[in-house]
């Protein structure tokens, strides 16, 4: 083999990195190492702040914590009897959210199921484009819907006084919720190994029954977690229950009653508090309320969806 | 003879954790030689190599003690660890063409190191395909992705890419188990060319190999030295130790 | 002497297995029908929207101001608002959660400290978006002085946006083998050197399409914008580009759709459907571009 090298240079002198381009180097790693922690930063910050201003009302004299949680009575605006229980609100946030996810949680793992496992390619990629679509739906524009066409479908087939009630709220937010339960359903069912399909098949069991018996016992966390992040995003949703679960405090009787839920009270009544008062603060510890309630779910649902995309 | 060590190893320890993978060890390597390095799987002879270019700094739970000198300097204590990764030269087990040209990947690092004019780093480019036997391959498409070549194109570019920083020390890390015989034998004509420039530890699985390319070979297994000494000697009935003769005739590993 | 596993018994379809072949054969349907019930919505919500909406669609409508109390004219100073918002929540948010993604998945050890950061990322993805309000006031409106403006709304925006970058960002670099990067420190390339040469250009679409899908959301977002900057009217010229200064408050799209849905009396039906339409139909474009943008860059993989 013949070596028809060109020279190597006499001076083997190493070429080394001019002093600016360290230094920008070092300027740059600087920067990524604080955007890194900045994360942690906001966080701390959406609660302090929110905190700082909440906080002077639980030493009111007004307030009691107890009621707060467990009274069903919201009397912010009364000038001889002020009451801040918040456990109408706390009912029709769970009852809209109930509701929704028993609507949402068949239809969505039913679908993932299907996109998983009975789909031809072209039409799962068809249909995991329209999911994202209809996820990025905004809010307001849901909101819009059933203040107008859904309230108006119920009032016709229901014969309700009023269209804007926990019915409402629960369709709309099932409609909601459904992309991302049939996205991180199909991400656990895709995480199980093909092995165990395979493997049932060979059992002689038909793909129903493999799904039945197999697959889905063996899903069962990333699909628990799929329900989970439906839950919260239900759970967090303010501007489409503002406009279509109703205007009424009060604990519902029947999914026709008209509610109103923790995010959209605050964002209801946050426009027309006086800045600094009881009720304006009030408002504020209802915000906390609910970043410990969807605090708490999200990281649940974290912990497991992590667990799944690991293997 | 009578040149001091290019590498002195001493009372090398290292642990994953808790548990030891190298148990003390001390060699030296000879300038201008090719130590051969063999031994079965975790043995440790792929952590002896990213100890010596310290990329065993990237797994996190590594614990290193004793001491590696190059050229009489302590390798753990150096400051300026990317130029020691420049004086070191690894070729790894399976071949990696990085998603860049092929002019690219042997400029990649002499950019790194600062090298800025077109012409210098032509003739590097130039030299480093040569020397690694794949210049008259690839002369006409320098612009095309080094991804795109075959598995033994690519790890002579990873050769082309060890090159390109002027080592003093080229360590291959099993470089064939990935790539057909007559690249692999290429290549061994390659690093017999390159033995007058440089050191080379050839850490492989195929004593044949070792039989065939390096002047001294040294024998690890489970973290130890068995037996290091000149290579006629390893392979033949006179080797020190019986676990050594065993090996080398395929007894067992 | 026949044999045995050649009988035609043994695949007869006798009744069990015509059982299991309906069974199968409904499972099929029903997981098919619930797949269409997504499908289904969406095209009737937008074909519903866009029905009634027809009377109002017009170019004058994007470009003419309200009239008349909000009952005639157009949603031009909302629309451009709303570019003003989500321009400048993105200026903010995209390089800020680049950064920090790159940090997460290329410098940061694997200690407790880190951990922590990542717990951050997804509880600060999981905050209710009237509680992203609440902290806007807070911090933006009081704390840092910026009052009721388009600086307060946009960084409220900012900090809504950010863990879903950082996410999507981490996914995208995350894609690129870390064989690549070995081979380049192996070579002296310091961790930058390796990020810049290989796994940022390799990455690039992964992070322009996270970055593309939270533009739509930063547009169809109202309770964060509600309380600090977005307002009910605000007078502006016709078809004006630049109408608003950043201490001001602006009118935005999102929040426009709220007030003529629940605040102004007598405005047409088709004006309110109208206004649904542009801010949904902006919001589904862009999205489509996005979702484009990654199956395009899906065929011209590298390796």
């Amino acid at each position: 083999m013949t070596t028809d090298t060109p020279p190597v240079p006499t001076s083997q002198r190493r070429p080394t990195r001019s002093r600016w381009a360290v230094g920008a180097e070092k300027l740059l790693e600087a920067l990524i190492h604080v955007s890194g922690v900045s994360a942690i930063v906001f966080v701390l910050a959406i609660f302090a702040f929110v905190f700082r201003v909440a906080a002077p009302v639980l030493v009111s004299e007004h307030f009691h914590i107890l009621q707060f949680l467990f009274s069903p009575e919201w009397y912010p605006t009364s000038a001889s009897h002020v009451r801040y229980g918040t456990l109408a609100l706390t009912v029709g946030t769970l009852a809209v959210t109930a509701l929704a996810m028993v609507i949402a949680v068949p239809f969505g793992l039913g679908a993932a199921i299907f996109v998983s496992e009975f789909c031809g390619r072209r039409l799962r990629e068809t249909l995991k484009v329209v999911i994202e679509l209809l996820s990025a739906i905004p809010s307001v524009v849901w909101g819009f819907i059933g203040l107008t066409v859904m309230s108006r479908l119920i009032v016709d087939y229901t014969g309700a006084p009023v269209g804007v009630n926990v019915l409402n709220g629960g369709i709309i937010l099932a409609l909601m919720s459904v992309p991302i339960i049939v996205s991180i359903g199909e991400d656990a069912l895709k995480a199980v190994p093909d092995s165990y399909r395979e493997a049932g098949i060979a059992l002689g069991a038909t793909r129903w029954q493999m799904i039945y018996r197999v697959l889905l016992p063996a899903a069962k966390n990333g699909l628990l977690a799929a329900v989970l992040l439906g839950v919260a995003r239900a759970v967090g949703e303010t501007m489409a229950v503002l406009m279509a679960t109703g205007h009424a405090v009060q604990i519902p009787h029947s999914i026709l009653d008209s509610v109103r839920t923790l995010t959209a009270n605050i964002a209801a009544e946050l426009g027309e508090a006086p800045v600094g008062s009881d009720h304006y603060r009030v408002l504020f510890l209802t915000g906390l309320l609910l970043f410990a309630i969807t605090f708490a779910v999200n990281l649940t649902a974290d912990l497991v969806v992590r667990g799944i995309r690991k293997k | 003879m009578g040149q001091p060590p290019k590498i002195e190893v001493e009372n090398l320890r290292l642990a994953y954790g808790a548990q030891e993978v190298v148990h003390s060890i001390s060699f030296d390597v000879r300038p201008n030689e090719i130590l051969g390095v063999i031994g079965p799987a975790q043995s440790g002879k792929t952590s002896l190599l990213r100890c010596l270019n310290r990329t065993i700094d990237f797994s996190p739970n590594a614990i290193v003690s004793g001491s590696i000198r190059l050229d009489g300097r302590d390798v753990r204590a150096t400051k300026d660890v990317f130029d020691l990764r420049r004086r070191i030269g690894m070729v790894a087990p399976l071949p990696v063409g990085l998603p860049l040209s092929i002019y690219d990947n042997v400029a990649f690092a002499p950019r790194c190191a600062g090298l800025r004019r077109r012409g210098d780093i032509d003739a590097i480019v130039e030299r480093c395909l040569t020397q690694a036997a794949l210049w008259d391959e690839v002369k006409d498409r320098l612009d095309s992705l080094g991804t795109a070549l075959s598995g033994g194109q690519q790890q002579r570019l990873t050769i082309a890419r060890a090159l390109s920083h002027q080592p003093e020390v080229l360590c291959l890390d099993e470089f064939s188990i990935a790539i057909d015989p007559v690249t692999t034998m290429r290549i061994e004509d390659v690093l017999k060319d390159l033995r007058s420039e440089m050191t080379i530890i050839l850490v492989t699985n195929l004593t044949q190999q070792a039989r065939r390319l390096a002047d001294r070979t040294m024998f690890l297994l489970d973290g130890n030295i068995v037996e290091i000494d000149d290579t006629p000697i390893i392979f033949s009935s006179g080797a020190a130790s019986q676990k050594t003769r065993d090996y080398v005739n395929g007894v067992f590993g | 002497m026949a044999d045995p596993n050649a009988s035609p018994a043994r695949f007869a379809r006798t009744a069990h297995v015509a059982r299991k072949e309906w069974a199968e054969k409904t499972a099929r349907a029903a997981f098919f029908l619930m797949a269409i019930a997504m499908v289904v919505p969406l095209v009737v919500i937008v074909s519903y929207l866009v029905w009634r909406a027809w009377p109002s669609l017009s170019w004058d409508f994007l470009t003419d101001v309200p009239r008349r109390g909000m009952t005639a004219g157009g949603i031009w100073p909302a629309f451009v608002g709303t570019l003003y918002l989500v321009g400048i929540s993105l200026a903010v948010s995209a390089p800020i959660g680049v950064l920090a993604a790159v940090y997460l998945n290329e410098y940061a050890k694997d200690n407790w400290f880190n951990r922590l950061v990542s717990l951050a990322v997804i509880n600060l993805a999981g905050v209710p978006s009237i509680v992203h309000a609440l902290f806007g006031l807070g911090a933006f409106v009081y704390a840092a002085h910026l009052g009721l403006s388009i600086m307060s709304a946009a960084l409220t925006l900012a900090i809504m946006t950010l863990p879903v970058i950082i996410a999507s960002t981490r996914e995208a670099l995350a894609s690129v083998p870390v064989a690549f990067r070995e081979a380049c420190w192996n070579v002296g390339a310091t961790r930058w050197q390796t990020i810049r040469a290989v796994v940022l250009p390799n990455s690039i679409s992964g992070i322009l399409t996270g970055v593309i899908l939270q533009v739509s959301r930063a547009a169809g977002e109202t309770a964060p914008i509600m309380f600090t900057g977005a307002v009910f009217y605000k007078a502006v010229a016709r078809g004006d580009l630049f109408p608003y200064r950043l201490d001001e408050q602006c009118m935005a799209l999102s929040m426009h759709l709220y007030t003529l849905a629940t605040q102004v009396p007598n405005v047409k039906e088709s004006m309110q459907y109208a206004t649904a339409v542009v801010l949904l139909g902006s919001v589904l474009l862009v999205n489509a571009a996005a979702i484009a943008l990654r199956i395009w860059m899906r065929g011209r993989k590298k390796w």
